[in-house]
């Protein structure tokens, strides 16, 4: 068998696909839609550079799905970056080894 | 930052894509949008369930069974889902088969449609820019790079995957298998071999 490395390089990128693939079958929007957007995404982010199909690959994902809840209205741009504000705070409070909690 | 440095005695900061997957997560949940258990569940099954060994029996089967090879390159969807490999992003499966006239790859030019129940999630190469753009331009130089030379006389087609349809290459049963069964088989057949970048082992 051809050597295979971990199915997801990092955890953020599990966590992306999984809600993905989690919204879409709770019916907040159709995969053809999604890879029609994502296609697009792609297209744009490779017009700079040739993307690797790594880390690259998920932060189109990552752009393509955050526009994507902002157009329908699910999570808004503004409410994303206060989230991830609050939890970036979070993270500088709390002592290494311990929980991150909101 | 070093997470031994005592004056920053805090959990290390996870990278920008990752809080904003996080902060995603938080807000969908708190919207009761998404259960963050599913999720869990999701990945699970991509990282421990699913993978290219389901393909393999498909392809292993076909070779034993030439019922079963039939009937999977008539309707390949039915004929897998009947093998309990159905779900997401293998609604419409089509199975196209390597000969010695012709040679079968798979590419997804928009993004990375990929056969999932069958093959589990694609290898990094295969949602590169390089793969996507040249797979298609110039098969014979990336088969080449991965390791497979052709005959001049076999014609290499590729296919372009869609959010619809997904393909999976069933490659030829290698020289010196006839007294082998199903199970011994499936080691001969790679995930690339499936799509279409490698051919089968040889025992």
């Amino acid at each position: 068998m051809s050597a295979r490395g971990p199915v997801f390089a990092e955890p953020w990128h599990a966590q992306l696909f999984a809600l993905t693939v989690h919204l879409n079958e709770a019916g907040h929007f159709d995969w053809p839609d999604w890879a029609q957007a994502f296609g697009a995404t792609l297209k744009r982010h490779g017009l700079s550079q040739d993307l690797d199909g790594g880390d690259d690959y998920f932060n189109a994902w990552l752009d393509t799905l955050e526009e994507f809840l902002g157009a329908r209205g699910l999570a808004g741009a503004g409410e994303l970056r206060r989230m991830k504000a609050a939890w970036e705070a979070a993270w500088l409070r709390t002592p290494h080894g311990a929980p991150v909690q909101l | 930052m070093p997470h031994d440095d005592p004056d920053h005695p805090h959990s290390l900061l996870p990278s920008d894509p990752a809080l904003r997957v996080r902060a995603l997560e938080t807000v969908l949940t708190r919207k009761g949008l998404i259960d963050p258990a599913a999720l869990d569940a999701i990945i699970d099954t991509y990282e421990n369930r699913i993978g290219p060994r389901n393909g393999a029996r498909v392809v292993a089967r076909a070779w034993c069974d030439p019922g079963f090879h039939a009937a999977l390159m008539e309707d390949a969807t039915a004929v897998v889902s009947d093998m309990g490999y159905y779900g997401r992003q293998g609604e419409h499966m089509v199975a196209v088969e390597n000969t010695e006239a012709v040679h079968n790859m798979v590419v997804c030019t928009l993004c990375s449609c990929y056969p999932w129940p069958l093959l589990g999630i694609p290898p990094t190469w295969y949602k590169s820019d390089a793969y996507r753009a040249r797979a298609v331009r110039e098969p014979r130089k990336v088969l080449a790079e991965f390791g497979v030379t052709l005959p001049e006389a076999t014609a290499v087609r590729v296919w372009d995957s869609t959010a619809e349809v997904r393909y999976l290459v069933v490659p030829q049963r290698p020289a010196g298998t006839e007294g082998m069964d199903e199970e011994a088989l499936m080691d001969l057949v790679t995930r690339d071999s499936m799509i279409g970048t490698g051919l089968a082992v040889s025992p």
